[in-house]
Parts: C-alpha cells; structure tokens; sequence
C-alpha cells in the first residue's frame, strides 16, 4: 500500500464514519459537528485528486460559512438540543423506492460518466487558473445563473428577517 | 533528509512563534502600562522579563473548572481548535527567500501551497470554531452569547477580507504567497498600489482577531468573559495563547500581502553576500511583523470598543462596498494601463 493509498482510506474512513453519525447521533448538535468532519474529510479527498482549489473551496464555503451557519441556528433553538432526534424506521416502502431510486441514479452517473482517469498521480501545478478560465468563457451562463439563484436566496432571507420589522420598530434583528 | 528539513524548519518555527506569542503578552502589559501612566509587571527577573514563565506556571498549577451541565467533549475540544488553527495559519507564510546551507538551497517557508492564499482564508474561517464551541458547551448565558457573536462578526468581516485580498491577487497574478511577495520588489509594495486594500483588510483582521475595537465577544462590562468565561486553568491559557497567536499570524499575512514580505527595496545595490541578504531579509520579515503587533496592541490601549450595531454596520454598510468599490478600480486600472 503506497503512502497515496493510505491517505486515501484515512479520509475515506473519516468522511463514511462521520456521515454515518450525521445521520445516527441522537443530539442534533453532535450530528452538526460530525458534519465538520464529513466535510473536512471530502476535503481532503479532493485535495488528494490534486483539485486544490476545490479542496480549500470546500473548506471555506462549507465548513467556514455553511456550517457555522447551521451550527449558529441549532444553538440558538435551544430547545432542540435536549430533544432526542427520532431515528427509528418510518414508512419502509417509500424509503426503500426512494433509496432504490437515488442508489440508481448515481450508480448510472458512475458508469456513464467519461471520468478523466490520469496514469500517475495528479501533477502539483495549480487547478485555480483553469477553473478561472473556464467560469468566464465555457461555462459562463451557468455561472452567472449560480449567482442569480443566490441573490434570490439573499432577497428571500431579508424579506423573511424584516417582516415584522415595521410592527415592532423597537426590536432590532441584532443579536 | 527529504523529511529532515522540514521537520526542522516546523520546530524552529513553531519555537520562534510560540516564545514571541509568550513575550507578547508581557509588551501589551508594558505598553498598557506605559500608555495609563503606571509601571506595569516589572519583578519577576530583569524588568519582568521572566513573567512570561510565571504565567505559565500559574496556569498549569491552577485547578481545571469544568460547569456541571457542560458538553465535556466539546469544552476540551475548543481550547484546542482555537490553538491549532492559529498555529497551522503560520505553514504557508514565507518568511524569508531561499538561503544556502552545507551547499543546500532551503526554502526559508514551510510549505509553499499554489494556493496559499485561499489556505489562508479557509483557515481563518475555521477559527471561529473553537470560540463558538465554547461558547455553546460551556453552558452559560454569556459564553453562549459570546459565542453567538463572534461567529456573526468573523462571518461579516470575512467577505470584507476576501474581497480585498483580490485586489492583491490581481497584481501578483497568483494566489502563491512567495510570488506575492517576489512581485513587491523596489518600491512596488501593494500598500503603495492597494492602499483601500490594505485598510480594508486590515480592519477586517482587528475584527477576526477579536482585538480592540472589536473585541465584542468577550466585552468584560456586559457579558462577563464572553466565550471563555467558565474557563480556566490551562484551557484558558490556551485561549489567551491564541488570541496573541492569532494576533501574529494576522501581523505575518499583513505583512506578506501589503507590506512586501521579507523584501527589503533596493538591497540588491549594496553588493552583500548571498548569505548575509537572506538573514537581513528574515530580519526585515520580523521587523515588519513586530511594528504590526505594537500597532495592534497601540490601538488596543487608544480606541474604545465598537458598540454591536455599530459594528455590523461598519462590517455590511462601510467595510463590504469599498472592498468591492477597490476590486472594481483595480480591474479598469490593469485592464486599462
């Protein structure tokens, strides 16, 4: 087993062991900061594939941004947290087919896809550049649609904080 | 060998950060003093010069308090984050260019990352972590808000401080940190060609480092600690050693992007030996940082503190579009010239 290889199942291991307590834990805040790892792990996935960017993408957007986000929200339903989460089986039938259906659809992805197999390992030279380039010129309108559905969101989670702004002038949507 | 240099290269820095982290400590409590007028700790050793080691020792002497209704995992887990984020920033700073040694060229930077910038700022976002979690497993109201807090003020100010690096970026051409710093030869210094950029993030650093003016997290009159209130011992020593690590760290990017790195302009005149130029220009590295760090701690003891709405609004209102405001002249000016 090459030093590669080593890597691989460390961060293959961390992101399956993480996802399974995400989705088994009883205490929600355990199962947001099992998260963290999942994230991290598949991090380290991509930056074993030499997909720098991605890598530290991933780091910045989902675990610096999302999942402060959402750990943000779990503390501050205070509540939820001494709540046990219900992870018992619930509607087998449906589940299965919807399991079936999705296990399918990304099986098909994998075998079809044309993946772009490299023979050695990926080389050390920056991916930053051509994803740049790529954004700007191929793949431009989808980009630009990307940003178009996150303004929306933003618009979205204003209009949702201010509704009862005019109501109540004196409680300020500060913490 | 392969793994000797590096293995080398980590413990001196590593040292070297840890001893300034410790001795900065002891300034910002001398220049306080200085700054209200009294003495400031001067017994244990010449001037005080051993009080660093005092404190130390307290810390570790003292009894480790754990809140009753705390998440124990996580209250042991937070010092730990907030430390090894503020240290790990340190691996992609260059701090000096190559310098030879038995016949070898060593670079003098741990790891040079293509995109070392974006490690950076992914690293940084990370460190809101370890006071966040603390702030929620300790179990209090007032490290909960904390917490709360410091996780929307780094939030705010993080867009601010990605946004004006790009600006430097746009100059260098590259997200490599020694490219940036290749390119700020002479006088061509990116606070001379990005000096919005450089305000901007500089700001944007004060308030990810949770120093004054926006040291709202653990703002003593109101919410008692803030985040490391039902700390104690050497859990929070560790939090305190980040604070000043982080405070470093941030001095150390400061310089890299805007104040040339381990450049030193016009060096190249004075026809000094390879070897002498590289230990002037880790020199004129630390110097630069240094100046940083007095400047973060002048300001500590000058500025009162931001009052939370303020703040946001500096962040959203002031902060964010004059970054994008600089990002735009940036662009028309290397389109253009």
């Amino acid at each position: 087993m090459s030093l590669f290889d080593i890597a691989f199942y460390f961060f293959a291991l961390i992101t399956v062991a993480s996802a399974a307590l995400v989705v088994f834990s009883r205490n929600i805040i355990y199962s947001a900061f099992a998260l963290l790892f999942t994230f991290f792990g598949v991090a380290g996935l991509y930056a074993l594939l030499g997909a720098d960017f991605v890598a530290v993408a991933q780091l910045l957007i989902y675990v610096g941004g999302i999942l402060v986000l959402l750990l943000f929200g779990v503390m501050l339903t205070t509540k939820l947290v001494s709540v046990d989460m219900k992870t018992g089986t619930l509607q087998a039938l449906p589940a299965t087919l919807l399991f079936a259906a999705v296990a399918g659809a990304l099986s098909g992805v994998y075998i079809i896809t044309d993946w772009n197999v490299l023979a050695g390992a990926p080389d050390a030279a920056t991916t930053a550049v051509t994803i740049g380039d790529m954004f700007l010129t191929t793949w431009l309108l989808p980009f630009e649609i990307a940003s178009v559905v996150l303004l929306v969101a933003l618009v979205g989670a204003a209009m949702i904080a201010r509704r009862d702004a005019r109501s109540k002038p004196t409680q300020q949507a500060a913490l | 060998m392969e793994l000797l240099i590096p293995v080398i290269k980590i413990s001196v820095v590593l040292g070297v950060l840890l001893g300034v982290v410790a001795y900065t400590v002891l300034v910002e409590r001398r220049v306080a003093a200085a700054i209200q007028n009294r003495v400031g700790p001067n017994r244990v050793g010449w001037n005080g010069l051993l009080q660093p080691l005092a404190d130390v020792i307290k810390l570790v002497m003292k009894e480790d308090i754990v809140p009753k209704q705390a998440n124990r995992f996580i209250h042991d887990l937070a010092p730990m984050i907030s430390m090894a984020i503020a240290l790990i920033t340190f691996a992609v700073i260059p701090f000096g260019d190559s310098i030879t040694l038995f016949g070898q060229a060593i670079k003098l930077q741990i790891a040079s990352v293509n995109i070392g910038i974006l490690y950076i700022l992914a690293m940084t976002s990370l460190g809101v972590y370890g006071i966040t979690l603390s702030g929620w497993s300790s179990n209090s109201k007032y490290s909960l808000l904390g917490g709360l807090r410091s996780s929307a003020q780094m939030l705010s100010y993080e867009l601010a401080m990605g946004l004006s690096v790009i600006g430097v970026v746009m100059i260098a051409g590259s997200l490599e940190l020694d490219k940036i710093v290749q390119t700020q030869h002479g006088w061509m210094w990116n606070i001379l060609l990005q000096p919005v950029g450089f305000v901007t993030f500089v700001v944007a650093s004060f308030a990810e480092t949770n120093r004054h003016p926006f040291d709202l997290p653990e703002a003593e009159p109101e919410l008692v600690g803030g985040y490391h209130t039902e700390y104690s011992g050497l859990k929070f020593g560790l939090f305190f050693l980040a604070e000043y690590t982080n405070m470093v760290t941030s001095s150390a990017v400061i310089t890299t992007l805007f104040l040339g790195g381990w450049q030193i302009p016009y060096i190249g005149l004075a026809g000094l030996p390879a070897f002498w130029v590289s230990i002037l220009q880790v020199l004129a590295f630390c110097v630069k940082v240094y100046l940083l760090v007095l400047f973060f701690i002048i300001i500590r003891w000058t500025i009162p503190r931001f009052r939370y709405d303020q703040l946001m609004n500096l962040g959203w209102k002031v902060m964010l579009p004059l970054s994008v405001l600089n990002l735009l002249v940036t662009g028309l000016v290397i389109l253009y010239l």
